[in-house]
């Protein structure tokens, strides 16, 4: 019992992030003090702040840790549009991919409804990339309005990677955001090397504790905070770091990266069997966003005919956890606006489910899903009949 | 067995999920969202379209230990009951919105659902007690006469009734708050809902309003004299006294009373109180929750015509189709559109929509 398909909702903490955490909260210290204690918490923090740099190809300064990747995209947004809008009164245009986290589509959204700002969404292909084409056009129409651009890195429903190289090319001096959540640790991620402005990560993705991230910006950029107060990091985020956690973050981003490449692998055979195995069965299954370079682990699958919530009820019912698309704040649920921004039908979009699978597990596992997944799909799609 | 526990947020369907598990079965708890946007037909903080609803029904499914999904029922609640609530009234019509969930919603949408996902019920907090007699499977009213809800229940079939659980029949309110409390359930103290829950604080005929549009018609008398102006016949229920703002006085100064609805007419007609009198009541579209009765044959029996109306000694007979009443004692005051039901002492005969009066 207790088949965990949904490493991308979050995944098991790494022994090593449980270590440092375990080893870290017992002790006392604020890393802004200025006695012993203080001193020796901050100089932890300073040594984790370096480790992930250097992992995600930054300067340790460019770090600015927060409390959850829905912060850090929240202070990249809002704080990029509120300083270039008040630098000049006419950039009010967020560009976007149309099939963004809702970390970054709720305060682009909110910006527009609240604060006068205007979206312009970038239409995605139907392999679930970017189009550029459409992206060079609303720039070249739009470049002197523009606030800035925020382009996944990869998507965490369908696992697709983003060419942020060539946005940040066709963005010129525009400052381009992009949220590697989802990236950080598993795939190839450099900040440097992308160019980017600013990058969203998050230790819960990468086996680290619930509720610490960082936005890494760009040295001698300053955005406009959304949280006052101490101004512990740079000045753009306040608030007593959370030191236990910081250091357990850099203890599962270190692990992660130490055999990336071979985990990489594994998993993406792993979703190759899983794709295999459920298609013996199920001929008529669609996999949506089956293209290289992607996440490794996700493998989002429309059952035509189907409803998800219905799958997804039965399947954990029988022990296999896995996640529809996403649910509005009653939690209802709604056909996923990623498969949508795909050119997916509506119909098709409500009988997907995603399954992102993880280090831990095996092909037994698959093996149990396989087995259980004809009988499912059918009680789904006779639930969706009646419906 | 394996059943689906209708869970609204509050206290009772709570305590029913978790007797039902109780009782050996294996539950899921869902909450029907009848809105797809929750803050479309109510703004208050009661009711079953709330996000708080839906918070409370999710928490009570973790303290119980069953797994909790949300059901989107929207399209089905919109067409099944807002609309035929809204056409009923604008017929002329009072229509009782919980009988047509119950029939539309709770023990069809979601049953045939959970049927066809492999359940076998659907567990409800409704106070009705289903019994093994010498007829088989019928219902019963509750223990507890101030909640008995076997009248909302009555338009449930055979079919319908064989898909449904209802745990609390057997207990009084307090002890399913003191049963809630003991649970560790904490709406054990969630106030009960009496509104209709799509219409904003009780303010129905204002909703009514702002939905059917206003058009100005005459108040007449039964001699078609005209007394008075209204704003929408709609928003008027057979035996209202309050609220006519009568400009021609009675003779003698008596009370007048809505005596009828005319839509195509937009007329209200208003007379004395010995005109609302009915002692026959005709119903269509009959449901049986048992055994059918034998048509053209004389039952002694009770009906009873509103949620908390009292039952009424009367003889009934059926084509199967149609209920025929006619009561012991007169009646004052019945509107077309209400439910008619029928009982035999505490069991549930069958009900009917009421379509004509005498
Ligand atoms: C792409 C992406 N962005 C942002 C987030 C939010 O991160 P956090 O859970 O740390 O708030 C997630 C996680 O759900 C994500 O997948």
């Amino acid at each position: 019992m207790g088949i965990y398909f949904d490493h991308a909702a979050t995944t098991p903490m790494s022994q090593p992030a449980i270590d440092a955490l375990n080893q870290q909260i017992s002790r006392i210290g604020n890393a802004s003090s200025l006695h012993t204690q203080g001193r020796s918490v901050r100089r932890e923090v300073e040594e984790a702040r370096e480790a992930i740099a250097r992992i995600a190809g930054c300067g340790p300064s460019e770090m600015i840790f927060t409390g959850s990747g829905t912060e850090a995209n929240n202070l990249a947004i809002k704080g990029f549009y509120w300083k270039r809008v008040h630098e000049d009164p006419a950039r009010t245009v967020i560009v976007i991919s149309a099939f963004e986290h809702h970390a970054v589509l709720d305060p682009v959204e909110w910006l527009e409804s609240h604060e006068g700002a205007h979206i312009i969404q970038v239409p995605i292909r139907a392999d679930g990339v970017i189009d550029l084409e459409a992206l060079k056009d609303i720039v070249e129409q739009n470049r002197s309005k523009i606030a800035l651009i925020a382009v996944m890195h990869s998507n965490n429903e369908v696992g697709t990677i983003q060419p942020i190289r060539e946005v940040v090319e066709i963005a010129g001096d525009i400052p381009v955001h992009t949220d590697a959540v989802q990236s950080f640790g598993k795939v190839d991620f450099n900040f440097d090397e992308l160019g980017v402005t600013s990058a969203t990560i998050s230790a819960h993705k990468v086996g680290g504790p619930l509720g610490v991230a960082a936005l890494i910006l760009e040295r001698g950029i300053d955005i406009t905070p959304i949280l006052h107060g101490g101004g512990q990091e740079r000045d753009i985020r306040s608030g007593t770091l959370n030191a236990p956690s910081i250091v357990s973050f850099a203890a599962a981003a270190e692990d992660a990266g130490t055999n990336r490449d071979s985990r990489y692998v594994a998993i993406r055979e792993l979703r190759r069997y899983l794709i295999d195995s459920l298609r013996r069965v199920l001929p008529d299954i669609r996999v949506n966003g089956d293209v290289e370079p992607s996440l490794p682990g996700i493998a989002n699958i429309t059952f035509p005919g189907t409803e998800s919530d219905g799958l997804l009820l039965l399947l954990d019912a029988e022990g296999v956890a896995s996640s529809t698309g996403s649910a509005c704040s009653a939690g209802v649920p709604q056909a996923s606006h990623v498969l949508l921004s795909m050119g997916i039908s509506e119909r098709d979009a409500r009988s997907s489910l995603r399954f992102s699978l993880g280090a831990s597990n095996t092909r037994a596992e698959i093996d149990h899903l396989t087995s259980v997944i004809e009988s499912v799909v059918e009680r789904a799609r006779a639930a969706h009949l009646r419906h | 067995m394996k059943v689906i526990a209708a869970m609204s947020g509050g206290v009772d369907s709570a305590v029913a999920a978790a007797r039902a598990v109780e009782a050996g079965h294996e539950v899921v708890g869902v909450h029907l969202a009848l809105s797809s946007n929750p803050q479309k037909y109510r703004s208050g903080a009661r009711g079953c379209c709330t996000i708080e609803d839906s918070h409370d029904a999710r928490r009570a499914a973790d303290v119980i230990g069953i797994p909790f999904y949300i059901w989107d029922m929207a399209e089905e609640f919109h067409d099944g009951v807002v609309e035929n609530f809204l056409s009923e009234y604008a017929a002329g019509r009072t229509p009782n919105p919980c009988l047509r969930c119950n029939e539309k919603i709770k023990f069809a949408a979601v049953l045939d659902r959970a049927r066809a996902l492999g359940f076998d019920s659907v567990v409800t907090g409704h106070y009705a007690q289903m019994r093994e007699t010498e007829l088989g499977r019928t219902m019963h009213r509750a223990e507890d006469p101030l909640k008995d809800q076997s009248y909302v229940l009555a338009v449930l079939n055979k079919t319908q009734l064989d898909g449904a659980v209802f745990p609390l029949g057997d207990t009084y309110k307090e002890e399913v708050r003191k049963e809630a409390k003991r649970r560790g359930l904490y709406v054990a103290n969630k106030p009960d809902s009496h509104d209709i829950c799509f219409v904003p604080s009780g303010n129905n005929a204002g909703w009514l309003h702002d939905r059917l549009g206003t058009e100005t018609g005459p108040i007449v008398d039964e001699d078609g004299v005209k007394l008075g102006e209204h704003q929408g016949a709609y928003t008027y229920t057979i035996g209202q006294r309050r609220g006519l703002n009568l400009t021609v006085p009675a003779e003698g100064g008596a009370p007048r009373y809505v005596l009828n609805i005319e839509p195509k007419s937009n007329t209200v007609v208003v007379g004395s109180h010995e005109a609302l009198a009915v002692s026959a009541i005709e119903g269509e579209k009959a449901i049986w929750c048992g055994p059918v009765p034998t048509p053209a044959t004389n039952y002694r029996g009770f009906a009873q015509v509103r949620a908390h109306g009292s039952p009424l000694a009367c003889t009934y007979s059926t084509d199967s189709e149609r209920i025929s009443v006619q009561l012991d004692e007169p009646l004052f005051g019945l509107a077309t559109g209400q439910g008619l039901v029928i009982y035999d002492g505490d069991r549930v005969v069958g009900s009917a929509t009421i379509d004509a009066t005498e």
